[in-house]
């Protein structure tokens, strides 16, 4: 669709606006996998509202939103085995490597970090040879 | 007020990941998937969010201490090591297996339906699996 470039757009400041809130007021990265392993490990007790916090607006603001669209379908799979291979995956994946999308990806490009600019390129190919092997030559996705 | 701001920050996450479509599988793996249907929608969101945070830690190298107290991050090592590789690399493999990451996992946990919960629950699993792991290698690497 046509408007869609303009709405990834739109989120994309809404994202960034939220990591420099984030950065400025808090002092804290902005990175989706830090907060929450933080939280759930117990590595981050010391700062647990606050993640706790964000999370919840995470959570919560699209339930606010959900009114003005109706019913959303995030078209995601449901082979059980793909949900859970991917979920582990992407859980110890970003923990051994210390973030994600937000963390290395927004924040780390952003002020031209050479580890986010390099976990980047590392998953961006990854993901990118999983569609290209699971979609095309396994057809499991 | 930490509290307060960090929910601010959330909740204007939460809302960016929503509008863009980033909680839609089906775009993600279109962006990844070069030799299908490529669909450009998550580099704009990607270039968008790069441009406040940009600002943004222009606004931290003029400041001493963030708004509500306490210390910046320090600047990022600019080693680069096996476990960024391997980390980001596993990531990524299960990023393009289900079209999800941390952040769009949590934002649609209220309406994606049953296959979110599973793959958030299997994501908490990962994450906790990841220190007794961390804490058996050889050669730790200092935290960030």
């Amino acid at each position: 669709m046509e408007q869609d470039w303009i709405w990834g757009l739109i989120g994309g400041l809404l994202i960034g606006s939220g990591g420099a809130v984030y950065l400025l007021a808090n002092g804290r990265i902005m990175g989706a996998s830090g907060i929450l392993g933080g939280l759930i490990d117990g590595s981050g007790k010391s700062t647990w509202r606050e993640r706790a916090a964000f999370l919840a607006g995470v959570f919560l603001l699209p339930i606010a939103l959900l009114p003005l669209y109706g019913t959303i379908d995030t078209n995601v799979t449901s082979n059980w085995t793909v949900l859970i291979a991917a979920g582990l995956l992407v859980g110890f994946g970003t923990r051994i490597a210390n973030g994600c999308t937000s963390g290395h990806g927004v924040c780390g490009i952003s002020r031209l970090s050479l580890r986010g600019l390099a976990a980047t390129g590392f998953y961006i190919v990854a993901g990118g040879v999983s569609v290209l092997v699971f979609r095309h030559l396994l057809g499991v996705i | 007020m930490r509290n307060l701001f960090a929910f601010v920050a959330g909740g204007l996450f939460g809302a960016g990941l929503f509008v863009s479509g980033m909680t839609d599988t089906a775009k993600v793996q279109g962006w990844l998937d070069i030799f299908g249907d490529w669909d450009p929608t998550l580099a704009f969101v990607m270039g968008g969010a790069i441009i406040p945070m940009a600002i943004a830690w222009r606004i931290v190298a003029r400041r001493a201490t963030p708004v509500l107290g306490g210390t910046f991050p320090p600047p990022p090592p600019v080693r680069l090591d096996s476990r960024l590789a391997l980390g980001s690399i596993m990531f990524g493999a299960g990023w393009g297996l289900a079209g999800l990451c941390p952040g769009p996992s949590v934002a649609s946990l209220s309406y994606g339906g049953v296959e979110h919960w599973v793959f958030f629950a299997a994501m908490i699993g990962g994450m906790l699996a990841a220190p007794p792991v961390l804490a058996r290698m050889q050669r730790p690497v200092a935290a960030e």
